[in-house]
């Protein structure tokens, strides 16, 4: 029985239809919460007493950083899902997953320059978080010229999958390195056992900030999958259907 | 922004930029798939016609 709503997940127009009603209940609270977060962290929250002004920078950067490391979890996740169970929707949503995936990796990381260079004072550091989240880059890189490298479809997506499953090791790599290494990064605020080290003036914006980019994320993935999945099904009955209703 | 602005509002300004872009993809992603599944579905019920 709990079974049932796996598989229902995994029937493409249920999921198409299922994708296209989600959208919006993501992308309009993304659309709060970030300005929401946006006046807290520009306009309310007081300057840091160490990088005064500066610190700012934090609320784009943390949560695009965020969305690198959950977007490639989630890639890796349905990769393995679809592998495993032969879900050709599980293999849409890794797929949809990748481009966004890079673009905030590269985000974070050229948010990242900018914040180090007023701080550490330099652009770049081969320093263990930033290495790490570079090859992160690369690693979505790697899978989205896989994926375009292979016509066929299905040897793309087991390919592919494989290649999402082994990266996933970087993950808690780039999360650990500040601690497991001397790093020119800051280590971890808010996600770490015990208090976050930032008053609630700072620390709400920045909750709020990784809240919108999350679901921001959620409505992305969405509207992607739902593209993907036409592009694979070929049933002209549920898709015919399925485009009349919009 | 107390001699940080040359750093905060490119930050700024570049996530703007990404989130921006990443909504036209998604969009022009998926108009693009229904275009071509119309296409699809077309092109088979002629072929079925004749």
């Amino acid at each position: 029985m709990a079974w049932v709503w796996f598989h229902r997940f995994g029937s493409p127009p249920h999921f198409y239809r299922l994708a296209r009603r989600l959208a919006p209940w993501f992308g309009w609270p993304a659309a709060i919460l970030c300005l929401a977060g946006l006046i807290g962290g520009l306009g309310l929250a007081p300057p840091d007493y160490q990088q005064g002004d500066g610190f700012r920078i934090i609320y784009v950067h943390a949560p695009s950083a965020w969305l690198s490391l959950m977007v490639y979890v989630v890639m890796a996740t349905s990769a393995a899902v679809g592998l495993i169970w032969r879900m050709n929707v599980a293999h849409a949503v890794a797929a949809s997953c990748a481009p966004i995936g890079a673009s905030f990796t590269a985000l974070a990381l050229a948010t990242g320059m900018l914040y180090g260079r007023p701080m550490w004072g330099t652009y770049w550091e081969w320093d263990p978080r930033l290495t790490s989240e570079l090859l992160l880059l690369f690693l979505y890189l790697g899978y989205m010229a896989l994926r375009s490298a292979i016509d066929d479809v299905a040897r793309a997506d087991r390919a592919s999958a494989v290649l999402a499953i082994v990266g996933v090791v970087d993950v808690p790599i780039i999360h650990y390195s500040v601690i497991w290494w001397n790093s020119l990064h800051q280590a971890p605020t808010v996600m770490k056992f015990g208090r976050p080290s930032m008053p609630a003036s700072m620390l709400v914006p920045l909750l709020l900030m990784l809240a919108g980019f999350t679901c921001y994320f959620g409505a992305l993935l969405l509207t992607r999958a739902r593209g993907e999945i036409l592009r694979r099904e070929r049933n002209a009955h549920w898709i015919s259907a399925a485009l009349e209703e919009g | 922004m107390g001699g940080y602005a040359r750093y905060v509002w490119p930050s700024y300004g570049l996530t703007a930029v990404v989130v921006g872009l990443n909504i036209f993809w998604a969009r022009r992603s998926l108009r693009q798939a229904q275009r071509e599944a119309r296409r699809r579905l077309a092109a088979n019920k002629v072929a079925g016609a004749s």
